[in-house]
C-alpha cells in the first residue's frame, strides 16, 4: 500500500479519512517515537489531526471541565483551574517527558495510548473522568476505567476518535495528588505510580478515589484502598490501611526499570505518600506542583 | 505518494515533496539544506534535534514534517542575527558552554524556549528545562552558567 496523509480542519473530515481506515497521529509523541523505536511501523494511511480546532482548549462549566483530545500537557500545567481543581493532573502532566514533550504530546494521544505507565492516566481515572469517542456513525462515552483493556489497547474501535474527556467538578474539601517513583527528574516514565483524591466533610473523609500506575496490566482503582479511608478521619492508620491496600492490589512486571518485587515494596511508599498528600491538600496544605519531585525532597 | 507542502524555516519558506513518513529533521536537513539541527538518538531521549514549531519545543527526529506545513520552524540558524549572535550563543561562548558542540543546536533551542516563557529562571528550572538535551561530554555546568548569564539580558 502506498503511503498517504491527510491533515484536515474539520472533524467530519477526519472522522471520513478514520472509517477509510487512516490512523491518527497528532504530537507525535508516542506514535511517531514508538515507530523509531521499533516497537511498530507507523500507519501507511496517516490522519494528522493537529489541525482541528474543536479538538483544542480546555473549558470549564460551573466547576467541572472537558479537556479537547488536542490539550497538551502543557497546557494542563498552565490552566488555572487545573491547578487549583484538580491538581493530581497538574503534578502528572507537569513531569511527562521534557518540555519538548509537554509541547507537543496531547492528553488524547496519551489516553489513547493506553499504556499503564502513563502519568495523566490515574489522575483521570480518580477524578471520574470520562472518554467522548466518535466515529462517522456516532457518539458514545465511556468512563475511564471501561476504555483501557490492557497495556497499550482500549476499547475504542478503528473508526472512532477520542474527542475529549469529561472531568466532574469535585466536591467542596477535595484534595488530589499524584506521586510516581522515578530515578530521574524529567525524561522518565513511571517506575510505580499512585493518585489520590479525597474529599473531607467536617474532618471525615467521605469520599475517595485512589488508583495504581505500572502497578498492574493497565491503570485502575484500588477500591480496598477507597474504603479504607472513607469514614474515617483520614489519619495515619487510615493512611497506613490504604497503603496496604495499594501493595496488595498491585501486579507488577519485571522490566529494565525495576524488578517486580522491588515495585511491590514501593507500591506501598508511593501509595502512602499520594493518599497522605491529597490529604494534606484537602486540609488546605500547600504541595507544589508537581509533588513527585517536592516528595522526593528536591525542592 | 510525496505530498506538496510548505516548510518555513527561520521566515523563509522553502516549496517541498515530502514522504508522509519523513521526520521533520530528515526534511530539514535533507530537503532544506539547514544541517545545524543534529540527530542523536533519532527517537525523542537526547533532543540534540530540537527545534522551535510556532515557537514551542519540539525533537523533530520524531516529529512528522507533514505535521509542519504552513508552520514557523525556527532552528539553530535562525537564532543569529545577520551580523551579531543571539546573547545565548554569545553568554555559551563566554561561559564554555560548548565542548564537541554536538549538543549546542539542541541546548540552544531548548534554552530559547525556556526564556521565551521563564526570563529570569532558577539553576532548579534551567536543569529541569534542559533535562531531555544530554551533553555527552557532560559540560552541563557551563551551559546552565550560560543561560543562567543570559537571563536577564537582553535577548
Amino acid at each position: 500500500m502506498s503511503r498517504s496523509f491527510v491533515a484536515p480542519t474539520s472533524l467530519e473530515d477526519a472522522l471520513a479519512a478514520l472509517a477509510a481506515g487512516a490512523r491518527p497521529v497528532a504530537g507525535g509523541t508516542d506514535l511517531v517515537v514508538g515507530a523509531r523505536q521499533g516497537k511498530a511501523p507507523l500507519p501507511d494511511a496517516l490522519l494528522a489531526i493537529h489541525r482541528i480546532d474543536a479538538l483544542r482548549g480546555i473549558e470549564e462549566v460551573d466547576g467541572a471541565i472537558r479537556l479537547g483530545a488536542l490539550v497538551t500537557h502543557e497546557d494542563i500545567v498552565a490552566h488555572p483551574v487545573v491547578r487549583e481543581r484538580f491538581p493530581a493532573l497538574a503534578d502528572a502532566s507537569a513531569i511527562v517527558g521534557s518540555h519538548a514533550t509537554r509541547a507537543q504530546g496531547t492528553i488524547g494521544g496519551n489516553v489513547m495510548n493506553g499504556s499503564p505507565a502513563m502519568d495523566a492516566g490515574g489522575p483521570l481515572l480518580c477524578f471520574d473522568g470520562t472518554a467522548t469517542l466518535r466515529s462517522s456513525s456516532g457518539e458514545r462515552v465511556l468512563p475511564l476505567a471501561d476504555l483501557w483493556t490492557g497495556p497499550g489497547s482500549t476499547a475504542a474501535a478503528p473508526g472512532e476518535l477520542l474527542v475529549s474527556i469529561d472531568l466532574p467538578a469535585p466536591a467542596p474539601g477535595t484534595g488530589s495528588c499524584y506521586v510516581r517513583l522515578e530515578y530521574r527528574r524529567q525524561m522518565e516514565i513511571a517506575v510505580v505510580g499512585a493518585s489520590a483524591v479525597v474529599t473531607l466533610d467536617g474532618g471525615t473523609v467521605t469520599h475517595a478515589r485512589v488508583a495504581i500506575t505500572a502497578l498492574a496490566p493497565t491503570i485502575r482503582r484500588v477500591p480496598e484502598a477507597e474504603r479504607a479511608l472513607v469514614g474515617s478521619d483520614g489519619g495515619p492508620e487510615a493512611v497506613d490501611a490504604a497503603a496496604d491496600a495499594v501493595a496488595a492490589s498491585s501486579s507488577p512486571i519485571s522490566d529494565v526499570r525495576g524488578s517486580a518485587e522491588y515495585r511491590l515494596a514501593m507500591a506501598r511508599v508511593i501509595g502512602r505518600r499520594a493518599v497522605a498528600s491529597a490529604l494534606a491538600r484537602a486540609r488546605g496544605e500547600a504541595i507544589p506542583i508537581p509533588a513527585s519531585p517536592a516528595l522526593h525532597g528536591a525542592h | 505518494m510525496k505530498v506538496d507542502a510548505t516548510l518555513t524555516v527561520n521566515g523563509t519558506a522553502y516549496p517541498v515533496e515530502l514522504d508522509p513518513h519523513i521526520s521533520l529533521l530528515s526534511a530539514v536537513r535533507d530537503v532544506v539544506g539547514l544541517t545545524g539541527s543534529k540527530e542523536g538518538c533519532d527517537d525523542s531521549e537526547c533532543g540534540a534535534c530540537m527545534m522551535l514549531l510556532d515557537g514551542k519545543p519540539v525533537n523533530s527526529c520524531s516529529y512528522l514534517a507533514l505535521q509542519a506545513d504552513g508552520r514557523e520552524i525556527t532552528t539553530v540558524e535562525g537564532l543569529a542575527g545577520t551580523e551579531n549572535l543571539s546573547t545565548l550563543q554569545r553568554t555559551f561562548l563566554e561561559e564554555g558552554g560548548v565542548q564537541c558542540g554536538y549538543c549546542t543546536p539542541g541546548m540552544l533551542i531548548s534554552a530559547t524556549a525556556l526564556l521565551s516563557q521563564n526570563a529570569d529562571p532558577s539553576e532548579e528550572e534551567i536543569r529541569v528545562a534542559l533535562a531531555g538535551n544530554l551533553c555527552r561530554c557532560t559540560g552541563y555546568d557551563g551551559i546552565v552558567r550560560a543561560v543562567r548569564s543570559a537571563a536577564g539580558q537582553t535577548a
